[in-house]
This record gives structure tokens, sequence and C-alpha cells, in this order.
């Protein structure tokens, strides 16, 4: 492939700690009345001050661990001066000089994808505009609960080397936070925010462009298409022979093209310089190492642990691991079990049917037990599988013992040697051209009548029996 | 009739033993006396005696020191009509300890200036001589306090500002050690520097307001837990202390009478037993030069939430850029608007490294220097300031402004605590002198101070008028 993209991306992640970075407010603040969760500090009142929050670093040293980073035991706060009605003090608390965390990587799809830096900075307010966009409007309100929330910078090295790739480590560092427990991870509410730097290599010429930043790009899908677009649109104009401008680039939803926001050359001097207000962090190694020792196992590690411990294939044990919640869940049932293949079967064809990874497992109808029992009934050969899989729905809608619908239903197998023969020799009777072709060579029509049968015993039956039967009397 | 007299002149361990309120007193002599002086900004009208140790004792606070529900301007026209939401943490402290807030004191805008003459609404005069300024930035609470219309004040201190005033109007001025008094809802300066302090007649009053407003606060980041009792030292002998005092005092603009009373004093520590011995102190010329650089950039930084915004005054024209600029250039003063725009040049990223930084290193170099003649010495002495009260209106060169500043700016930069102490007049004006101590010898600073204030008689400028 003569052209290569090369990309890096800068994260905002929202941290769900309870309070706001620098102040008592809480941090959750999505949804909320406007202006409901404020005070002094983040509203950047005269005189008010900042005190960082503890909590916040724990988040940060979580997160910094889970992305294999070197946790800095000096770190800094500093000030990012720039005017927006958004930004009550006039700068953000931010780490410039000194982040809190440098050197890590995420593994994925075997490759490592570096990570720069991770920093702790405060989250702007919004402004609400009073039409749909900012030039039409004739005034716009400011909302500043968002003020203060704390957030965790990511930046990447550029070595991401497609719009999907993109779009995968997004979703895994999403999958990583939400393990973790730092964020949300949800791109749509903004507790997850991408910005995107993308240049292309041309091979044949030895020349790579020049790096354009995409902004906007609100959800995973959009990371990849804006991606997938902004390639496209280089790789012509390199093409072309024309120049790739240094500029900042949003995601336009409505066009599903990029447009051009600014260029480099208008970029902010943001006269960055230590917070006076906020004394030098200092962790101790102690305290770090406490923190990590917190650390929960990691998608990567459980996944592998799947495959060793339950012997499931990596593709069961990926699905199986999505969520620490269905991770758990699946534990604790073959816990009960003790069968993790038979287990693995029943979640990713039946469970996942009906609920999301994201779901609250504690919650569900169906208990561990539950699946025991219905285990125990099929191996004994009580009930059928499909009729444990009409058994397993109403368990899980209304919480009933699989062994009490079975008997109250009266769903047992019937053993009935007579009953079986009885109904084929009806359906015999009744589809002479049918019997006629099967014994022409037409053996799929073998299911025709077993299904009649499973039909008209609703399924009580054990299917490999009805088989056996129909198979003999259709050559007799 | 005769209590009102008395006020004037009492401090508030005499109060303490009175057990009376004065409340009544001060609004009066407010209402009497500040039309000539000018010391307050806002009179709180609504004053009244609050429960506490301190009931009863009226004191004054410096206008850049939030205060809920009472209106605080920063001698600002952005802040003309700012009601704060809450009380500073010393404002709550002095509550608490039972004092009533008489009022808002006048300062040069956003406490930037040596006069007072910067304040967006009028001139606060000096009780000594009314055609002259009373010092600044607090100079409000410096004449309030000289002129007896309140028992002490509150100011606050970035280069000097509640020091140089104190010693222009002939009272105590003190600046603690950097982080023992809370900063939460002092409006910013300088971050770095700022600090509060009381202005009062005396040592003893000055220990006892430390006691009230001084100690760790959680939201303050960088105050520190120390725990300090201020009166610790006041009754203490401290005839064998070795003091030192910069050769570099004697040098170019020191006026002559400052120059002779610092000799004077000079003789009377060594009368009184200390040994006084002159030391090289070539760093103290750039003092002035650091100061400069790092104050405007915090300031440049520190004012940027006075956008006409959220609160304070917008004038308003179309388009956010053009009503940022209009709101800023209109409500803000030529002084305010200087130092903003030196500390917007000295942070911008071409200059970072060879202003911001460089004055970073030289701030450092001269603590470390401080701290090492506290190796050998108890304390520095100096005057307070190179020259006494001048005329309103005289000076018009903004860098001799800033060159006044040089005694008092590197106890700034290096955190550590100083005093500024009556000592006699020159030419009918008051003269202060400075003494300071290693960082948290704070009890010590006092405790000397009071040593030699013991010696000196102690006059008011209403003497005159009370005949």
């Amino acid at each position: 492939m003569r052209f290569k993209p090369v990309i890096g991306l800068e994260i905002h992640v929202q941290l769900n700690t309870n309070t706001k970075a620098f102040c008592s407010c809480p941090a959750d603040v999505f949804e909320l009345e406007p202006n409901s969760a404020i005070c002094p500090v983040c509203t950047g009142q005269p005189g008010a001050l900042p005190v960082p929050s503890k909590e916040m670093f724990e988040y940060g040293i979580l997160l910094a661990a889970a992305l294999n980073c070197k946790i800095h035991e000096y770190s800094r706060f500093d000030r990012k001066n720039y005017f927006y009605p958004d930004l009550p003090k006039g700068y953000q608390i931010t780490q410039f000089f000194h982040p809190l965390a440098t050197e890590g990587y995420m593994e994925l799809n075997g490759k490592k994808i570096k990570i720069r830096r991770i920093h702790l900075e405060e989250d702007a307010g919004k402004l609400i505009h009073s039409s749909e966009t900012i030039t039409e409007a004739k005034y716009s309100f400011v909302d500043m609960n968002r003020c203060g929330v704390p957030l965790a910078e990511i930046v990447t090295d550029p070595d991401i080397e497609s719009p999907q790739e993109a779009r995968e480590f997004l979703e895994k560092l999403r999958q990583i936070l939400r393990y973790i427990g730092v964020s949300t991870g949800d791109m749509e509410k903004g507790a997850l925010r991408c910005d995107a730097n993308i240049s292309v290599i041309d091979t044949e010429k030895g020349i790579q462009s020049n790096k354009v930043e995409v902004k906007n790009m609100n959800s995973f899908k959009f990371v990849e298409k804006a991606l997938e677009y902004e390639y496209e649109r280089i790789v012509q104009m390199m093409k072309e022979g024309k120049e790739v401008e240094k500029e900042t680039r949003g995601w336009d939803l409505s066009s599903k093209k990029t447009i051009s926001m600014r260029s480099k050359e208008e970029a902010n001097d943001y006269r960055y310089f230590p917070e006076p207000d906020i004394p030098p962090i200092i962790l101790t190694k102690e305290y770090i190492e406490d923190i990590k020792s917190k650390l929960p196992e990691l998608p990567d590690e459980k996944l592998e642990r799947f495959k060793k411990e339950y012997g499931l294939t990596d593709y069961e044990a990926k699905i199986l691991t999505t969520s620490v919640q269905l991770a758990n869940y699946f534990e604790k049932c073959v816990s009960v079990t003790k069968n993790p293949k038979e287990t693995s079967n029943w979640f990713l064809t039946e469970l996942l049917r009906f609920v999301t990874s994201e779901d609250d497992f504690e919650k569900l109808n169906i208990k561990p037990e539950h699946f025991k029992e219905l285990f125990d009934m099929i191996k004994k050969g009580e009930i059928s599988r499909n009729i444990a899989k009409n058994v397993f729905e109403e368990t899980f809608k209304t919480g009933k013992d699989p062994r009490k619908i079975v008997e109250e239903k009266g769903l047992k197998i019937v053993g009935d040697e007579s009953m079986i023969e009885e109904i084929l020799r009806k359906l015999i009777e009744q589809n002479p051209d049918k019997v006629q072709a099967y014994r022409n060579g037409k053996t799929g029509l073998l299911g025709f009548f077993v299904g009649g049968v499973m039909k008209e015993t609703k399924g009580k039956v054990d299917p490999r029996k009805v088989n056996e039967i129909a198979r003999k009397l259709l050559s007799d | 009739m005769k209590k009102l007299k008395n006020f004037r002149k009492l401090t508030i361990s005499e109060i303490l033993k009175e057990k009376g309120s004065y409340i009544k007193e001060s609004l009066e002599t407010i209402k009497k006396i500040d039309k000539d002086i000018k010391a307050f900004i806002t009179i709180n009208e609504n004053a009244d005696i609050l429960p506490g140790k301190f009931s009863g004792v009226p004191i004054a606070v410096k206008d850049n020191i939030v205060t809920k529900g009472l209106r605080t301007t920063c001698a600002s026209k952005i802040l003309e009509n700012y009601i704060p939401p809450y009380d500073a943490t010393v404002v709550k402290k002095i509550k608490d300890a039972g004092f009533t807030i008489m009022g808002k004191t006048n300062l040069d805008e956003f406490a930037m200036g040596t006069g007072t003459e910067y304040s967006s609404f009028f001139v606060t005069r000096n009780p000594w001589d009314l055609t002259r300024v009373a010092g600044g930035s607090s100079g409000g609470s410096a004449a309030a306090v000289a002129s007896g219309q309140v028992v002490a004040a509150l100011g606050s201190d970035t280069g000097g500002s509640i020091r140089q005033p104190a010693a222009f109007c002939g009272v105590v001025g003190f600046k603690p050690t950097y982080g023992l008094v809370s900063r939460y809802g002092l409006v910013a300066f300088a971050s770095s520097l700022d600090q509060i302090g009381p202005i009062t007649k005396n040592v003893e009053d000055a220990a006892i307001l430390m006691n009230v407003i001084s100690g760790y606060d959680p939201n303050d980041s960088t105050t520190v837990e120390k725990n300090i009792d201020f009166t610790k030292f006041l009754d203490k002998d401290f005839s064998n202390v070795k003091i030192a005092f910069p050769k570099e005092v004697f040098g170019e603009g020191i006026d002559e009478g400052v120059a002779q009373k610092f000799q004077e004093f000079i003789s009377f520590l060594e009368k009184k037993g200390a040994k006084v011995q002159n030391i090289d102190f070539p760093e103290l010329k750039y003092a002035v030069a650091t100061y400069y650089i790092i104050a405007p950039a915090e300031v440049s930084s520190n004012l940027s939430r006075f956008d006409g915004i959220r609160y304070g005054k917008r004038s308003e024209k179309d388009g956010l850029l053009e009503t940022y600029l209009n709101t800023r250039s209109e409500n803000l003063g030529p002084e305010v608007i200087r130092r903003i725009m030196i500390g917007t040049f000295t942070l911008s990223a071409a200059y970072y490294d060879a202003y911001f930084e460089k004055a970073q290193k030289v701030r450092r170099l001269i603590t470390k220097k401080i701290e090492e003649f506290f190796d050998d010495f108890d304390f520095i002495v100096t005057p307070t300031s190179p020259i006494t009260a001048f005329k309103i209106g005289e000076i018009k060169d903004p860098l001799i402004y800033y060159l006044m500043d040089i005694f008092t700016i590197p106890a700034n930069l290096s955190g550590i605590p100083a005093i500024s102490l009556p000592f006699g007049f020159s030419e009918g004006l008051p003269v202060g002198m400075q003494i300071m101590g290693k960082r948290f010898d704070d009890a010590k600073v006092l405790g000397f101070a009071r040593f030699i204030e013991k010696d000196i008689p102690k006059v008011f400028p209403f003497e005159e008028d009370e005949k």
C-alpha cells in the first residue's frame, strides 16, 4: 500500500470521583439542572482557591497503572490561560510541565500503542446557545455545573495505523476504564472525548504530510468515520501534489465531512506557568504502590485466565470478559455448575440475547443455581435442549425455578416409544407422497416427520429417539 | 464625649481589659472624620456587636478581602457592585472571635500601588498631613487605624502593602510568614507573594490578631499546620540578639531624613545591647526587577476572571471578543492594565524562559541568600520605605513607584515574616523601621518589635484636634 496513515490520539476522560477536582461539589453533574452543582471555587469567584482532591489522584494513579505508565512522585499543576465564557477563572488548571504519568502503553491486537503522558486537569463549563448554531444565536447561557469536574488527559504516540485501530483503541480504553471503575467511558455523554492527529506517509515518495487535528467526534463510530474521511482527503491531496495544511478540522455530522476550524498559525499562546495556589504534589512510593495494589484484574489478564482456567476459546473468553459484571457473573455460575464449557455455551447463545454486558447481573432473576438445575435435567435426559431453552427464557423472565416450570407444564421427555410410533404412523398414513419421496432418496424429509412428532408432543420427547424410530418406520 | 476621645487611642488589649463595646464610638468617629481621611470605601451600616472574646472591638477590613453580603470592590470599577457570596477565612475567623467589621477600606486598585492613589474611587489621605498619601496599597486600613476610626485593621501585603502604609501613617504593620494566614477570600493579586496581616496601634495587638487569623485552612493548600502563639515572646528580653543590616540601605534613592533615622535606629539597638553588623546583599538590587516580573505574570492570570461574564461590570458590545476588550479596558485602571500587559508579555511562549523562568531562579537565589543570613543573625533590619509619605499626585513615573518597594519586596519573595514599627519622625512625618526574621519566627519578630516599642513614645496624629 502506497499511503499509510499515522494517527495519534488525545483523549479526555471524565473521572467519576465523588467530588470535583478542586472543590467539594459533586463530580457527577450529568443532566442536573443548570448551575445547581456550583460553589465559589468552581465558578471562579474573586478570592476563591482550588484545593486538589486526593481521590482524583487515586483515580489517576489507577488509570496510569492500568496503562503501564511511569507514575511520577513529583507532579505539579499549571495554569493554561485563555478567555472563554465557559472558563470561569480565565485559565484551566492542568498539568503541563510535570504530568502525573508518562511512558506507558496499551496492548492492542498483539501490538503496543505507546502512551506519551497522562495528566490531570479540570473540565470547563457548557454553553447553551439560543439557536442551533453559535453563529445564529442571539445570546448564550453558561452552565457551570461541569466546571471543575476532574479529567485525565491521555496522549498517545502516533502509533495507530488505521482509523479502525483508533476505534479499537478507544473501545479497549473504555473497557479498561470500566474495569478499574474510574470512568463510565461514555462517549455519547461526554465522559470520554477524543481528538485525533492524523498525517499520511507516501511510501513511494518517502514523504509525510503535515499533521491535521480532527475534533468533534462524539462516538466510536464517528472517530473511525472522521479519520477515514480525513485519510482519504489527505491522500487525494497528496496524489494531486497539493500541500496539506497544518490545521484543526471538525467532524460535521450532517455532511459526514471534516470541516476546517482554524489553521495552526492562529494557534493560541496559552502562557502556561506553575499554578501558585497549589504546591507541588509529592506522592510517596508507598502511596503509589498502595493504590496500584488496588488495581483489579485487567481485561487482557482475565481473558488469558478464562482461556486457561475454563478451557474456553479465544472468542468465548473475549465475549465473557467484555465487562467485569459479565465475567463475574459467569464465574459465579461456573462455581455452581462446575461446567465452564456448557455455562459458556448458554451465556453466548442464550443469556446474551436478553442482556447486555453492562447490565447489573446481580439483579437478574435467573441465578447460578438455575443454570445448574437446567444442566442437570438436560444431562439426565429429562428435558430436551429445545425445551431447556424455553425453560431458560421463562426463568430469566420470572425467576421461577426451572424444575418447577418443567413439572408444572409437564415438559419432561416422554420415554414411551409406542406413543411416538403411533404419531409417526399417523403421519405416514397422511403423507404417502412424502413417504414415497423419502424412499426415493429425499432423506432430508426425515426432518418433516421428526418435526411433526415434536410439534404434536410439544417437544416433550427425546428428539434422538424420534429420529431413530422414524428412520426405522420409513424404511419399512 | 470623654469616652469617644479616649476611644481613638484604644488598643485591643485595653478593650479586652475594659470589657466594653466600642461599635457606636467607631461609627461616630468614622462619620465625623472619614470625610477628610477617606479611608473607607464601604461603611458597614449594619455593624453590630457580636458574641466572642473580642466582642465590641471595631475592626476594618481591606476591600480586597471578601465579606459575605458586604460589597467588596478591590477599589476597581469592575467590582463596584460585587457582593460576595462567601466570607474569606480570615473574615470568618474575626467574626467568630467577636470583632465587628466597621467597613471596607480603600486600596490601590486590586492592591497594585504604593499610595492608594490608584484606587478607582478616591485617594486616601495621610492622617498626619492630609495633602499626603497614606501609602499603599493598604492605605485605607493604615489611615483608619492611625486616625483612630477603628482599633485595628486587616491588610494584605504582596510587596510591602501592609508595612509601607503602616510606616507612612505611624502604625504597626505585620506581614506574616507565607502560609500562616489563609488567603481564601483574599482577591488574588500575586498568589505566591500575597499574605494577609494586621495593621494595629501597637505590636501586642498585632500578635493578638495573628492568634485569631492564622492557622491551617483546608480551603487554602498553601497554608501550613503550625501552632504558633504569636504573643509568646512579647515580654521576653531581646537585649542579646544579633542583627544585620544590608549596606545597600544607604545606596541611591534613600531620603536623607530616613537614612538619618535609620542610623539612630541602629545606635538605639546597640544601646539596647544588640550586636549590629552590616552585610553585603548585592542581590537586593535585583529584588525589584524580579518582583516586577513575577507579580505581573501572576496578575495577568489572576485577573482574567474579571471578564464581565459572570459577575462584575460588563460593558457590552457586539460580539464576545469586543465585549471582553471593552469591559476590561473601560473598567480596569491604567496601572492594573499595565501590569496585565507586562505579565502577558513575560509569560508568552517566546519570552517565558528569558523573563519568568529567570525571575523564578533569581527569586530562589535571593531566598537562599536571606536564609544564609539567618544562619548568623537573628534579625535583619532596614527602613520600611526609603522615603516618607509623599504628596498626593507628586509621583508620576511608575518606575519611581516600583523602586519604593525595594526594602519590603525581599520578605515577599522569600516568604519570611516582617514588621514595620514606628520609629520617630522626619520633618513631621512618621518613619517606619522594618524587622525581618526567619521563616516561622513570626513570634520572635513580634517579640523583638515589642521589646523596642516599649522605649518609643506613642504619638497620635489627632492629639492636636482633641485639645
